[in-house]
Formats: C-alpha cells, structure tokens, sequence
C-alpha cells in the first residue's frame, strides 16, 4: 500500500494508540471531579497543556482543547466577532480557506457581519500589499491560513504579524492544521493570536484539537456548559484523546527535525518525476510551499476516475480537500487562483508524511500513467 | 487499598469490549470517510452501522442521529440550533431549574440574544409540576427542553406527559438523557421527543463523542460550520473510532440494561440498609421511587460533604457532591438548592453515590460501612 493522502488525516502513530488505551482504561476519571481518580486524570490533563505549550514555545494557559480543527476554527471566528462585535463588524480572510473558516465567515455574513476575501495571485498566495489595503477602521478579525490544504501554499504569516503590530486591536487568527510538524510556525513571533491545530493530522486521533489563545484576548464561547478549558470551551475533557494528541506532536516535531530534509526530497523527486508526465499540469507552486503537498491537474481527465484507478492498485491519493471530496465540486483554491475550469476540475492531491519513500515514487508513477492512458482511451 | 469506583455519574470505564472495537479503527481502518478512496469508504460504512445501531436504539430514524463531540455539545445544538432556525415563530423557552449546566448556560447564552427562559422549580423530590408547565406553555413558547433524569439526585421527570402535552403544540421537545440513556428504555415516538441528548462516556463509551437525535421535522441551525459531514448540520471530520466505540456501547448497554437496573437499584437498598441497620442519620434525596437506578444522592446531617469526600477518598471510596462539573467549584448545587432552598442543611451535606460498570454487592457493602463509620467520626457519635 502507498498512502499518499495524509492531508485528508493520517494514520495514527502505534505509540499513540497505546497512550491512548492506556489512558482510557487505567485512568479513566473525570477531571472535574474530586478524588483520586478525577485527580489523576486531571494532572494528565496539565501535564498534556503544559508539555503542548513547551512544544509551541508559548504557555500552558494558551492551550485550550477542542473537539478537533473544525471546532477550533469556528470558536476562533465566531468567538472573535461576538465578543467584538461593538468594536467593528469587518472581517478579512481568503478566498482559499478550508471550508471551517470560510462557511463560518459566511454565516457571520448573514448576521450582519462584512467578511473581505483576499484574492491570491495565480501561485496561491496573498499579498501583504492587499491585506493592507483591506484593513479598515472596523476590521476586528483577520483570519488567514497558514499552509493551504489544497495546494500547499505557505502564506506569509509572519509578514502579516508584522504588519498587524501596527494594529493592536486587530485579532489575527491562523488555521495552520496542515502546518503543524511540516512548516514551522513561531507564535509570538507571527503576532498570532490565535492558532488552530488539528491531531488527526499529525499521527494523532481524531476527536481532539487545538485552540492557541494568546493570553489576554478574550472570546465569546462556542459550547457553553460546565466551564472545563478556563470557562471559554465546556463537555468533559476528552483526556485519552488529548494525551496521545500531546505525544502525536512529540513525535511529530522530533520527526521534522530527523527527517525534514528527506520529506522535502521525497517532494522534489515527486515534482520531477510527474512534471515529465506530458498530460499533467503541476498546480503547487515550486516556492514557498509546504514540503508534503503536490497538487496537479490532469488535462481535464476526470479525477475521481483516476484515485479510483489508483486505489485499485492500492495507491491512494485525493481529489481535492477530502471534505469536499464527494461532490464533484472543482477546487476552490485552484480556481481563486486563476485556473480555468477543466484545470481546477481535474485536480489530484498527493500528501506526504515523513514515512513515504523515494522508492514508492516510481510504482505509483507507472500506475498514474497507466491509469491516465486508460482514462484517454475512454474519453477517447 | 482497594478502590471503589461510586462516580460513573461523573464518567464511567470503558468497557473492554468498547476498546476493542475501537483500535482497528485507529490502527488499520483510519481512513478519513469523506475520502473516496478504500480507506475513505470503509470508515464511512462503519459510520453508517454505527447511526444504525444508535437510531434503533431509540425508535429513530438513522437520517435523525447527529454525532457530536460530547453530550455538552449536543445540547448546545439543540438549544441554539432550535432557538436560531425557530426565532420567527416566537422567542420563548421553557426548561427547569435544575438541568445540566450544559443546558442551564445555554439558556442564559440565548437569553442575551434576545430569547425568554422560564426555568420551571421542582418541588423537594425534584420533580416538575405539569400544572406550572401548562401555565408556563404559551403561544409563542418555540423549545421545551426537560432533562430526563437528574444527574445529581436521578429524579425522573414526567417526560411522557410532557410529549403528550406538547403533541399539538408548535414547541419542540427535547430532553437531556445523558444520564438515563442506557438504563431507562427510551422510544422517542412512544415519547414524543423531537431532540434527545446522549453523551458516550456515561454508558462505559469514550469520551469525546455523543449524539443529538433530532426528529426529521425539526429545523436546526448549525452550531460548526465547515466540512458537509452530518447532513450538514455538524461539521468536522468525524471521530470513527469514537463513533463506532459509542455504538458498541450502546449495543452492550441494550443487552444488559435490566439486569444493570435492578442490580442498581438492589445496591442502593442494600447501601440504605446498612445506614438504617447502623442507625447513622440520614435523608435520601430525590424520590427512590422515580429516579434513575444508579444514583443515589444521600444527606447526612451534621456533616459537612467536602470533609465526607476527601475522609471518603482517603478511605479508597470515590464519591461525589453532585456533578463532576460543580465538584470542581465549592458552590452549593443549584438542584439541591432549588430542590431544598438556600437555607437548608442539606445543600451541604449531601453525597452522590453513582453504580456502574464493575461495581460488586462486596464493594457496595464495604461502601457502605466506611460511610458509617466516617459519618460517626465526623458527627462525634
Ligand atoms: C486547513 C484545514 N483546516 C481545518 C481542517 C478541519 O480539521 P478537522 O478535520 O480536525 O475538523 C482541515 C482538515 O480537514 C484542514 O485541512
Ligand atoms: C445530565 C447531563 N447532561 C450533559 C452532560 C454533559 O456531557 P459531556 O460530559 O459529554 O459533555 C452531563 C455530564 O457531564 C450530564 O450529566
């Protein structure tokens, strides 16, 4: 098997999985609660927070736990603009964002809220010139990711946080879900205010995430109810979840440091290897963008054909962004990028992690040819 | 030290069962089912027996079950969601005084926005009056959500002729059975509910995922946007192992829901036996004959409930003073209060005991002699 879609979630690591038994069996308590078993589970909960932050370089009272990245990014967006919604009512995103910014931007359109979508040019990336002519008196909220989940593309963050250091009430928001243990990111550097990380993501579990909240700034929360996470995220602590999330991340960074240089090989040798297929068109730009994401086009073949195809040889890449996946939508961030519509259309992701080969390379490149020609002969 | 678990109120062990099912879907089938490929369908299609064995579960449809991350967020969509999608048709909420603070908090969130509560008081056993129900049920009211039974005191509410009343009435049903769901037997037609909450970690499930089931006729706004999971109407990447550990849950807790009832309920007589036989004072809270059988929540007057746990604790015995959730703060719980006032004695000397999975007639007998025993120390006699 060759797993080449570790964007849409990766596989968890085994060291994971046994934190996360162990955890759920022996120390199963409720943090909440008193005695000694709600008291261990409780130190397991802050021991995860306060390894997290060291890991971030940031602090343990900025780490609040969510139910995964899409929970994380809607309570950074509407949180911001409930809580600061007498200060202004503008908003400034991009028109590339995964869907758990922009449809809850979208909904605070429909509350009255004016949402700015900056443009990226025809390599995916936004400019700091029209951000700064975007921001007005009444901007509240600047929401812009950090790696693209489509084609890759790293946004200049910390350019941004410069840029808004000149802004102190601006609340500056980064989904960096796909950044994590790829694409550094610093913090406080960045200015960032608010992060949201996702550990399904980087060989942890689904059900838990991660919402970065600088210290000082204040949101309106999304689930209210018991208090737990400093009163601003209720529901008891998925605290199995978060542990194997905290050594997921562990693993992850140290992994980046081992193994960076040969992931970022691994890509190059990708992009070689597909640019000499005559029908596809590379759609990642070859600068500044994250080293485990290639996206390209098929000269208008139809992509859900192809990963079938490939799956059938247990080669298994993705469309788009796996959310929008099943509908036979063309891609968002390759049409904000200028695309036309047979391009953006027929679009392939593949997405690495650390594990993929060099050698895995030239298999799935015979398969993606043969499967291409197939498709031509259909279509045909 | 043997310790005795008496607080899967507050959450429960999983059961080995439930971790079984669950690693292959960490470790093999980790797919993310919006994927189109193998790994992407297989996920998917545990997803849908999962919705399946949940919606028989409760008489309901499998389109009507919306997985969440935990009982606290399906109550939160419940109420928001209704609230929001249902403003046009009037602004006022029912509920009562002593719901979950998932519930309660909700309700003082949509109040800001605009909406009218009404939270209904219960008498000294907890329970709602139908009288000051239909008295408190107007034209405009759009929700009604009455928890099914009380995590603190396990009262019952009258769920049953409440879903009477409300048949021909425009205000949606929901209840939160987080705590009665796995032990009490619950049809939502039979019942008329439209919504009913469900956490997992209260059945031996994980943490971390639960259920919303919402009628079909029900209109919901959203509370996360993003991904097109859900119907739309809960967006995330789903929790697959969590999904599929909850319906093994729920299917453990189906087989073996009566036998589980009565031995509860058999470990609470025995528990009050030997307070009686030990002649300690003591009052039960709540109503013993309409509540939920695996909590108990006992006063002992002339105590003091913090030294009770923490002398409770040091003696291997995990208790509680009410939810896990208030535990954590020393105000008094907001059920006993509305159950007893302000004044009363008993807001503070009172103990939850909660039954579940593992739990012995040994343990519950070994249980119950510390108590006495603390008790004495603590009121010198
Ligand atoms: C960029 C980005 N943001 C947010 C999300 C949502 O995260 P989650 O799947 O944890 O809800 C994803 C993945 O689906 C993503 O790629
Ligand atoms: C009655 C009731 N409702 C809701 C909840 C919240 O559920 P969860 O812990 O899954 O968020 C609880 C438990 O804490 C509860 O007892």
């Amino acid at each position: 098997m060759i797993y080449l879609d570790n964007s849409a979630t990766t596989k968890p690591f085994p060291e994971v999985i046994d934190s996360f038994v162990t955890v759920a069996t022996k120390y199963f308590g409720n943090p909440s609660s008193l005695h000694e078993l709600g008291r261990q589970a409780e130190r397991l909960l802050q021991q995860s927070r306060e390894q997290i932050a060291r890991l971030l370089h940031v602090k343990p009272n900025e780490i609040i736990f969510t139910s995964g990245g899409t929970e994380a990014n809607n309570m950074a967006i509407k949180g911001i603009a409930l809580q600061y919604k007498n200060r202004g009512k503008h908003i400034i995103t991009t028109a590339i964002e995964h869907p758990s910014v922009s449809e809850p931007c979208k909904q605070l359109e429909e509350l009255g809220f004016d949402v700015s979508y900056l443009p990226v040019n025809e390599k995916g990336f936004i400019t700091i010139d029209d951000l700064m002519k975007t921001i007005r008196d009444d901007t509240i909220l600047v929401s812009v990711m950090h790696v693209n989940n489509e084609v890759g593309s790293i946004q200049p963050i910390k350019e941004i946080g410069q840029l808004l250091k000149n802004y102190p009430k601006i609340v500056f928001h980064v989904d960096n879900v796909q950044g994590v243990s790829k694409v550094p990111l610093h913090l406080y550097e960045g200015r960032v205010d608010l992060c949201t990380m996702s550990a399904h993501k980087f060989h942890g579990l689904r059900g838990a995430g991660i919402l970065y909240i600088r210290e000082g700034i204040k949101l309106s929360p999304l689930l209210a109810g018991g208090e737990q996470e400093m009163k601003v995220r209720s529901g008891t602590e998925n605290v199995a979840a978060i542990v194997a999330m905290t050594k997921a991340l562990r693993m992850s960074l140290e992994m980046y440091e081992e193994k960076i240089h040969h992931l970022m090989k691994v890509k190059e040798a990708w992009i070689e290897q597909l640019s000499a297929i005559p029908d596809i068109q590379l759609n990642t730009p070859i600068d500044h963008s994250a080293p485990h994401i290639i996206n390209f086009s098929l000269n208008g073949l139809k992509s859900e054909v192809f990963v079938h195809e490939l799956a059938k040889h247990n080669i298994f890449v993705s469309t788009t962004s796996a959310c929008s996946s099943k509908k036979k939508a063309p891609s968002k961030t390759l049409i904000a990028m200028g695309a036309e519509p047979k391009r953006a259309e027929s679009a392939v992701r593949i997405s690495l992690s650390f594990k993929n080969t060099i050698e895995e390379i030239p298999i799935a490149i015979d398969v993606m040819k043969n499967a291409i020609k197939k498709l031509q002969e259909v279509t045909r | 030290m043997e310790r005795i678990y008496l607080d899967h109120a507050a959450t429960s062990p999983m059961h080995p069962d439930v971790v079984e099912t669950m690693v292959p879907f960490m470790t093999e089938i980790f797919g993310n089912p919006s994927s189109i490929h193998f790994f992407g369908r297989q996920s998917r299609h545990a997803i849908d027996v999962a919705r399946e064995t949940v919606a028989k579960s409760i008489g309901a449809k499998e389109n009507e079950i919306i997985f969440t991350s935990g009982g606290t967020e399906a109550d939160n969509l419940a109420l928001v969601g209704v609230a929001m999608a249902n403003r046009q048709k009037g602004k006022h909420i029912i509920t009562t005084a002593i719901e979950h603070h998932a519930v309660l908090h909700t309700c003082h969130y949509l109040e800001k926005q605009g909406f009218e509560v009404t939270y209904l008081p219960v008498d000294e056993r907890g329970k709602i009056s139908l009288e000051d129900f239909q008295r408190a049920l107007r034209d405009d009211t759009i929700l009604v959500s009455i928890m099914f039974g009380n995590n603190e005191v396990g009262v019952l509410q009258p769920i049953k002729e409440i879903g009477q009343m409300l048949k021909e009435h425009q205000a949606f049903f929901h209840t939160d059975a987080v705590q009665a769901y796995g032990l009490i037997p619950i049809d939502v037609n039979e019942l008329h509910i439209d919504l009913l909450s469900v956490s997992a970690h209260k059945i031996n499930g994980p943490k971390g995922v639960g259920f919303l089931y919402a009628r079909e006729t029900v209109k919901l706004i959203p509370r996360l946007y993003g991904g097109e999971q859900e119907r739309k109407r809960r967006a995330g990447t789903e929790n697959v192992a969590g999904i599929v550990g909850m319906a093994k849950a729920v299917e453990i807790a189906r087989q073996t829901m009566n036998e589980k009832a009565s031995m509860y309920r058999s470990f609470k007589e025995k528990m009050l036996g030997i307070f009686e036989q030990e002649g300690i004072p003591y009052i039960v809270n709540g109503d013993e004959n309409n509540s939920l059988p695996h909590v108990l929540n006992v006063a002992f007057p002339g105590t003091n409930v913090e030294s009770m746990l923490v002398n409770l604790d040091l003696a291997g015995i995990a208790a509680s003073s009410g939810s896990a959730c208030t535990a954590g703060s020393i105000d008094p719980s907001h059920v006993l209060v509305a159950m007893f006032g302000k004044e009363s004695e008993r807001i503070r000397s009172s103990v939850r005991f909660s039954f579940g999975l593992g739990n012995t007639e040994e343990q519950i007998e070994k249980a119950a002699y510390e108590t006495v025993k603390i008790v004495r120390r603590l009121t010198n006699k």
